[in-house]
């Protein structure tokens, strides 16, 4: 028909229109490796003064207690799924890790129940340790404010 | 060394993953401490709801 109404169709934008890259800048390098290192310290860093010392608190209150309940803190391995995803988990802690093994802290044979609980407290401090590192991070690019 | 119960462990645990919870996934702080307890309440929560299942399924 003559008089129908034409439409533009506009080309579907690609998600990498839309999702600019976040610059690099030496906030966004050094605030997640401080982070990592010192559970916490990005926060710090950025002057979120709260969250840091909540962080720093969780994390570290969850270590000490993992060590305190002799949990078992893994070394770098290529044996059994569990124990190299235990690895992974520890070293999440960053400073905290290196501080265990330099100390050789739990390496005791688990005797009773409360010692498992230790190992996975070690491992959950680590991994809780990474979202704040990435949380940091998305402070650092201003993605969070 | 410290030997804890099962609860109080789990208590524990509950409260510090929902303190890291609350503030890495949520932007503003009201909205971080509703969350924070969310998590504590769902973690406390599904404690006490297995420890139901298995003493049903212990019978």
């Amino acid at each position: 028909m003559a008089n129908s109404p034409t439409k533009t169709v506009e080309p579907p934008k690609s998600r990498n229109a839309t999702a600019a890259p976040a610059p690099l800048t030496a906030m966004s390098v050094v605030v997640p490796a401080l982070a990592w290192f010192i559970p916490g310290a990005g926060h710090l860093i950025q002057k979120r003064w709260i969250r840091g010392v909540l962080l720093m608190v969780s994390v570290l209150a969850m270590f000490i207690l993992g060590l305190a309940m002799q949990g078992h803190v893994y070394k770098p391995n290529g044996g059994d799924i569990l124990d190299i995803l235990g690895f992974v988990g520890d070293v999440g802690a960053g400073g905290l890790y290196i501080l265990a093994r330099a100390n050789d802290w739990g390496q005791a044979a688990i005797a009773h129940a409360t010692a498992d609980y230790g190992t996975k407290y070690l491992i959950v401090a680590g991994l809780l340790n990474f979202i704040a590192v990435a949380d940091a991070y998305h402070i650092a690019i201003g993605k969070k404010p | 060394m410290i030997e804890l119960s099962h609860f109080s462990a789990a208590v524990l645990f509950a409260v510090f993953a929902s303190v890291v919870f609350g503030i890495t996934q949520r932007n503003t702080s009201r909205e971080m401490i509703r969350y924070g307890l969310y998590c504590f309440a769902m973690f406390v929560g599904g404690v006490i709801v297995a420890g139901w299942v298995m003493w049903i399924l212990r019978r």
